[in-house]
């Protein structure tokens, strides 16, 4: 039984993976096998599982990053895999952050934070406030004019969680987000991540091989042989 | 703002790249605008002399070059009786060489032809014109490659010819040429009885419909053409402004290849950056605005470098003594026109197969490039 068979009518799916297949490489090699999945709204799940076990598969199939070969995937109870919803799907409903940073290096930290923005055509003065309102609870207001070689790793990623959160996404799926950062950064970047994600309301699926902070999700999901378990777990 | 900076940035990443692809445009329009100008301004001279103090020409039906036309020396009596005709001056063009010169472009003209009377006379008087059949009036500068003064007796073909004059103009062929005597010229290229073509200077413009209708009327194998109507349809201007156009759209062709190349390494440089905007909601529009934005750019930069080397070029040439005249450095302002439009239409095009390859770029796999 999982927390989601017990989910009541008032808690609302919002992630959700119907019998879902994929492969590589033309078959060869099979990462999902008939994966189901359902995550509430609000809820901060992390999957575990050893490299290649099709973690961040599953997040990019739910940013609508990648297609499943067979199976569905729902974001907010629509199908990702319908063209004419992926872009909605990328500026307003789901936001990213990855192991590597990806922020762009020849723009400042403003200008990375304001790309989202750009992209979803939002006002220039709502962009800049959000921006203000999250760097500050961030603590990077006052590198907002700084390029990104110049910030430190922990600051980057600080800054590509700014950037996720810009457009008020209901969804932010992590790629091992503190996975480049050493133990103490790792900890102070999660802590802040799990404090932004409960204000902001905001459902978590985060893949990571750190089962500490794992265990500081809501619920723990391990990933083995294409399919997903949830270990008896309680926080 | 942000938009404005991902294009700028990497031109600014990768300058040597993009000077090398501004410094292609620049010379493609340059040429284009060099010759295309050079050849505009020869057209344009040739025009002028044909509408000096006239604005209709007569001349042989459906011949392809004026040199090779034949009006009958009685059709130009004919039409300088005519009520309406306020003066009718035929000509004869012929080309000679001398020992020097290839090539030498000679006017047989009446006394009273209007180019005589609007040149200014630096030596000689006019009034001698056309009183000898071996006198002859050089042009400034054929007198001075021809080593002639007043009074001097000039090898020209196969005769010697007494000057009797000099003149200046601002025309190039006028001022390389040498005028003689209607009947010598016709003498001398064994047109007896003819010219190649007739100026003629109505009393009102409002004649020109009636007055065309009867020379087609009474001379079936001439046709006559307003000076405007003539420029748009002679066979001899529109190969060269062909020619011009053609030669000029090589080099930017060429300007298009290097564009092309810019941009296709621009876009292998940012697989990952495209992605990560990708990731971040741009749409394809929106990436391959980006890329024809770069594109854009560069060809403005090289359209505006060009125009800048393409003017001082034909400044220059215009310098040159032996091209005084025949190069009129005016850059036409549709020309100048045409020549950017045709500038950022090379570097979309060049932008073209770059921008839909990053337009399909897949994101994730994009972001596990390095």
């Amino acid at each position: 039984m999982t927390v989601t068979d017990n989910a009541t009518e008032h808690e609302r799916v919002v992630l959700h993976a119907d019998e879902v297949w994929k492969s590589y490489d033309r078959g060869a090699i099979t990462v999902l096998k008939g994966t189901s999945f359902k995550a509430l709204e609000g809820q901060t799940v992390a999957l575990c599982g050893p490299s290649g076990c099709g973690k961040s598969t599953l997040l990019h199939l739910f940013g609508g990053l990648d297609t499943p070969d067979q199976g569905r995937v729902f974001v907010n109870g629509i199908e990702v895999n319908r063209q004419r919803n992926l872009l909605k799907l990328l500026r307003h409903e789901v936001g990213f952050v990855f192991q590597l940073h990806n922020l762009i290096p020849d723009l400042t930290l403003e200008e990375n934070c304001l790309i989202p923005t750009v992209a979803a055509g939002i006002d220039r003065q709502i962009a800049h406030e959000r921006l203000l309102h999250l760097t500050e609870r961030t603590g990077l207001r006052h590198r907002l004019g700084q390029r990104i070689q110049k910030l430190s790793g922990g600051e980057r990623q600080r800054t590509a969680l700014c950037r996720a959160l810009m457009n008020k996404p209901k969804i932010l799926l992590a790629d091992e987000p503190t996975g480049s950062l050493d133990e103490e950064i790792s900890a102070r970047v999660f802590a802040l991540l799990l404090e932004l994600v409960a204000t902001e309301g905001v459902t978590l699926l985060m893949a990571t091989h750190d089962r500490g902070l794992a265990e500081r999700c809501d619920r723990l999901l391990e990933m083995r042989d294409g399919k997903i378990y949830e270990p008896a777990y309680a926080r | 703002m942000i938009f404005v900076k991902l294009v700028w940035t990497n031109m600014e990443r990768h300058r040597i790249r993009s000077f090398i692809s501004i410094a292609g445009i620049a010379f493609s329009v340059a040429a284009m605008l060099t010759v295309v100008t050079i050849l505009q301004g020869a057209v344009g001279m040739f025009s002028s002399i044909l509408s000096s103090d006239s604005e209709i020409i007569v001349f042989e039906r459906n011949v392809s070059d004026l040199f090779f036309s034949s009006v009958p020396q009685s059709a130009a009596d004919a039409i300088a009786k005519w009520p309406t005709v306020s003066h009718a001056d035929p000509v004869l063009f012929g080309v000679v060489s001398s020992a020097s010169n290839p090539i030498i472009t000679c006017f047989g003209v009446t006394a009273g032809d209007p180019r005589m009377r609007q040149a200014t006379w630096i030596a000689g008087d006019r009034t001698n014109f056309g009183q000898h059949v071996d006198d002859v009036v050089l042009g400034e500068r054929a007198a001075e490659f021809l080593g002639a003064k007043l009074d001097s007796h000039v090898p020209i073909g196969h005769a010697t010819f007494h000057v009797i004059g000099i003149v200046k103009t601002a025309n190039g062929f006028e001022d390389g040429g040498v005028f003689m005597p209607l009947v010598s010229a016709q003498s001398f290229f064994h047109k007896q009885g003819s010219s190649s073509v007739i100026t003629i200077k109505l009393r009102t413009k409002d004649d020109v419909t009636a007055f065309k209708s009867r020379v087609k009327s009474n001379f079936g194998n001439l046709i006559a053409l307003e000076n405007s109507e003539f420029n748009r349809t002679y066979s001899q201007f529109k190969i060269l402004k062909a020619t011009a156009w053609a030669v000029g759209g090589c080099g930017l062709l060429l300007g298009a290849f290097g564009v092309a190349n810019t941009m296709i390494m621009s876009v292998f440089t940012r697989i990952r950056e495209i992605a990560i905007l990708r990731v971040n909601g741009f749409s394809h529009v929106q990436v391959g605005s980006i890329i024809f934005g770069e594109s854009a750019l560069i060809s403005l930069l090289g359209a505006l470098a060009g125009l800048a080397l393409g003017s001082c070029f034909l400044f220059a040439l215009k310098l040159i003594p032996a091209l005084h005249g025949y190069v009129d450095s005016t850059i036409h302002p549709l020309i100048l026109l045409i020549v950017i439009a045709l500038a950022l239409l090379t570097g979309i095009a060049g932008a073209l197969y770059p921008a839909i390859y990053a337009m399909r770029i897949r994101a994730v796999e994009a972001l596990r490039f390095e």
